[in-house]
């Protein structure tokens, strides 16, 4: 990781920048794994490799591929992350030892999580507990953060006709750059990887829908799933051309899809409310708590996946210029 | 039952009319949730800062999972006053918005803009309300996104550019901020704010914590625009939409003044962090840098939205000041002033918004003679300027008084000379415009001007007569700055 970020501040060229970030990002995932946070490197997966690189390599076929000399070299930029970095490592210095159990993060509040987890939530998943029931109001946060983004996107970038699909000039000029003449699209007419892409689909949708549901047990949740599903458009979307994928999807059921994920987790809340709990509180939706917390858990990972498959998917389309 | 619950309510019900506006897709309908979700969350706000002055600080854990194992929503007479300064100047800005977006925005996008607007208040009231350092970065970053947005949907073009600049130095901002908090975690095991405070005097004199608190005042200083870390803020307000300039001036600095002071005051209260760090010295200079340099650029400059900015910078550093001295006097000084300063500022960036509703400028030459031509704005322009340089019987004056009082009672009268010195500045860039506006004989040959319809002339000149009000009488105000410094200087009682 530390030689690819050094050669990341080299690099003039990109492509190479962008492939070598979806690198990083894979090895963060990887790093990850090795300290057991299997969720965390789920999704950096998923969209650091993935779905970031594919837009960054969209959003160059629209610029250029090579970065421009900055003016003049940026001293003070320098001084300022090199005082930055310094800190961070002083910070470090007194820090409990990794992985030691008398560290202040074992001893507080984690243990009443493993302990009680089983008894008061009922999931195995004690990653998806924390994160759905106990601190399930930052999540609801974390998916308006993703709303707010897609909504954004679509705010600024989006209704404005009589451009170029980024997605569609990025085939074109590839095309020309290969043979000289400009055909529709220069993934399209390979055969492998309709056939390919054409047979992982369905594997990939399931596998969301499996990444989704099976949160409570394992690794995985709404935002991977939500990702994954996502994904599996956007490569429909680069192979066949995203005129077809958009057809798939239509723009109204893609809007509806973000706003009405984001709601279902909100009003989930405001049913506990209703039935005597406090907000967001689960418990009281069912005669069993246990059995509430999980028709709970499972209603609000379904919005958080709504939401976060619809988020992609219209950043994706708003980008390569095709939402309307 | 419907009370038991306002604290959730306070939040939840604007992030669920987001979702919804988006749905509605109508810029009526969308524009007519806004408004009464404006007008309901003031409700709340108020009926909250009333139960807090009565019966003290309010705990609500969400989910029924107490803290600090959930996340708790805690209220107490800081973050009520903030909420009522949030709620009521969203509550006031809505009526305004209705013409104001439907000239400067495209109307097929207007939707989107209420969704933002919605968002964006959702995350400030998230800030205010809640007792957990973590949840207060999610909502942090719900506000900032969607102030980006509405930043960078102004007419002129520069505005994505000031938007681009606000997100970048924004997202160093929260970035900073999480790094402390998780810093924090590391050395104390916990996110609650109280349960933070009671646990963090054990490892306070350790290089981590220490790191933590220069992360999260960098990170939160570069939110609130102190001064030198301000430069993104003067484009931003520039080139927004004349809404959103209002709303934004008169609340998102605010926002992150009170998480600065959650940080100070709640988080680090039982550690002494004047002792392990030269924070007084060092706010005060910046405070007192900022004060100066954001008066003497802002009398330079001749778009006045930039330079009612640059003033902010100014207003800032006072607010900034009066935390430094960490005295009850002090922090009551700046508490006050966060709200005296959301009084005027917004009557007159929205005074402005009626200004180019009508004229479609802002350059200070585009102003001469509007005086006679538009009276009633101009007016309420006027009396937003005497309130900025402190004249008496306006909410300037409190400000300014506590503040020089806090520094006589510290015996540090420089600083009390400092204090009447920067306000002289301000007398000169008001009195520009003022001269311009009355002074000076409208240009030859230019069209009639009508004034401002009433829905947008009403809200400028509730926020102006609140600034005249809250001038004369000023007990109810001093009344909860004092209760909330003497709480947070002296903790739970």
């Amino acid at each position: 990781m530390v030689a690819i970020g050094l050669t990341l501040v080299r690099l003039r060229d990109l492509f190479s920048v962008a492939m070598l970030f979806g690198i990083f990002s894979l090895l963060a995932a990887a790093l990850y794994v090795v300290q057991d946070a299997v969720d965390v490197a789920f999704t950096e997966a998923a969209v650091g490799a993935g779905i970031s690189t594919v837009l960054i390599l969209a959003t160059l076929a629209l610029t250029t591929s090579e970065e421009k000399a900055p003016p003049g070299r940026a001293l003070g930029a320098l001084a300022v992350v090199l005082v930055t970095g310094a800190a961070l490592i002083y910070g470090t210095l007194d820090m409990p030892a990794y992985g030691d159990p008398a560290a202040p993060i074992h001893q507080h509040v984690v243990p009443r999580y493993i302990e009680r987890s089983a008894a008061e939530i009922g999931v195995p998943n004690i990653v998806t507990s924390v994160l759905a029931s106990y601190r399930g109001y930052d999540t609801l946060g974390e998916v308006t953060v993703i709303f707010t983004a897609a909504a954004g996107v679509l705010a600024l970038l989006g209704r404005r006709r009589g451009r170029v699909g980024i997605v569609d000039s990025l085939q074109v000029r590839q095309d020309a750059r290969k043979d000289g003449e400009v055909p529709r699209s220069v993934l399209a007419p390979k055969p492998i990887l309709r056939v390919v892409s054409k047979l992982l689909m369905p594997l990939i949708l399931l596998f969301a829908l499996y990444v989704q549901f099976h949160g409570d047990f394992g690794p995985g949740g709404g935002f991977q799933a939500g990702v994954i599903f996502g994904s599996a458009f956007i490569l429909y979307a680069l192979i066949f051309g995203a005129h077809n994928a958009r057809q798939v999807i239509p723009a109204a059921v893609r809007r509806a899809g973000l706003g009405a994920g984001l709601l279902l987790y909100a009003l989930v809340g405001v049913a506990g409310l209703l039935m005597g709990g406090r907000y967001l509180n689960y418990a009281v939706l069912a005669d069993e708590p246990t059995h509430g917390q999980h028709l709970g858990i499972m209603l609000i990972e379904f919005g958080v996946g709504t939401t976060v498959a619809a988020a992609m998917i219209i950043i994706f389309f708003v980008f390569s210029g095709q939402d309307r | 039952m419907i009370a038991a619950h306002l604290p959730a309510l306070q939040v939840v019900v604007p992030l669920i009319s987001a979702p919804l506006c988006l749905l509605l897709r109508r810029p009526g309908a969308a524009w007519t949730v806004a408004l009464a979700v404006s007008w309901f969350a003031l409700a709340v706000a108020l009926s909250l800062l009333i139960e807090v002055s009565i019966g003290g600080p309010v705990s609500y854990p969400i989910g029924d999972w107490a803290a600090p194992w959930g996340i708790e929503y805690r209220v107490d007479q800081v973050g009520a006053l903030v909420l009522v300064i949030v709620t009521a100047i969203g509550a006031v800005v809505m009526p305004f918005a209705g013409a104001s977006v439907a000239h400067e925005i495209a109307s097929d996008r207007a939707y989107l803009f209420y969704t933002m607007y919605l968002l964006c208040l959702t995350g400030l009231l998230g800030i205010a309300i809640t007792g957990d350092v973590f949840n207060l970065f999610v909502f942090l970053e719900i506000s900032s996104l969607s102030s980006y947005v509405l930043i960078s949907m102004g007419q002129d073009r520069r505005a994505l550019t000031a938007a681009y600049n606000y997100l970048v130095m924004g997202t160093v901002g929260a970035t900073f901020y999480v790094i402390g908090v998780g810093m924090m975690y590391m050395m104390t095991g916990t996110l609650n704010m109280a349960d933070l405070a009671t646990r963090l005097p054990a490892v306070a004199d350790t290089r981590t914590i220490l790191m933590a608190l220069a992360f999260l005042t960098v990170g939160l200083s570069l939110k609130l625009a102190l001064f030198p870390l301000h430069t993104w803020l003067p484009n931003a307000y520039t080139y927004a939409p004349s809404v959103v300039t209002a709303f934004l001036a008169a609340t998102a600095t605010k926002v992150a003044v009170y998480a600065f002071i959650r940080v100070y005051f709640t988080v680090f209260g039982e550690v002494d962090l004047f002792e392990i760090a030269p924070m007084v010295p060092i706010l005060m200079v910046l405070a007192l840098a900022g004060m100066f340099v954001g008066s003497a650029v802002a009398i330079f400059q001749n778009n006045l939205k930039r330079m009612l900015a640059y003033s902010s910078i100014a207003q800032i550093g006072y607010m900034v000041l009066g935390l430094s001295f960490a005295s009850v006097t002090g922090l009551a000084g700046g508490i006050i002033h966060l709200f005296n300063h959301a009084l005027m500022k917004s009557a007159l960036f929205l005074a402005l918004g009626c200004v180019v509703l009508r004229l479609g400028t802002v350059h200070i030459d585009g102003l001469r003679g509007l005086g006679r031509r538009m009276p009633l704005t101009m007016a309420a322009f006027v009396v937003g300027g005497l309130s900025l340089i402190g004249v008496p019987l306006t909410v300037g004056f409190i400000s300014k008084w506590y503040l020089v009082q806090a520094a006589l009672e510290k015996g540090w009268w420089p600083i009390a000379g400092l204090i009447v010195l920067s306000s002289l500045l301000a007398v000169i860039y008001v009195w520009r415009v003022v001269e311009i506006a009355y002074f000076r004989p409208a240009p030859e040959g230019s069209a009639a001007v009508e004034e401002a319809p009433i829905f947008m002339l009403a809200p400028t000149w509730i926020m102006a007569g609140a600034s005249i009000y809250f001038g004369i009488d000023a007990t109810a105000t001093l009344e909860v700055a004092r209760g909330a410094a003497e709480f947070l200087i002296k903790g739970a009682p």
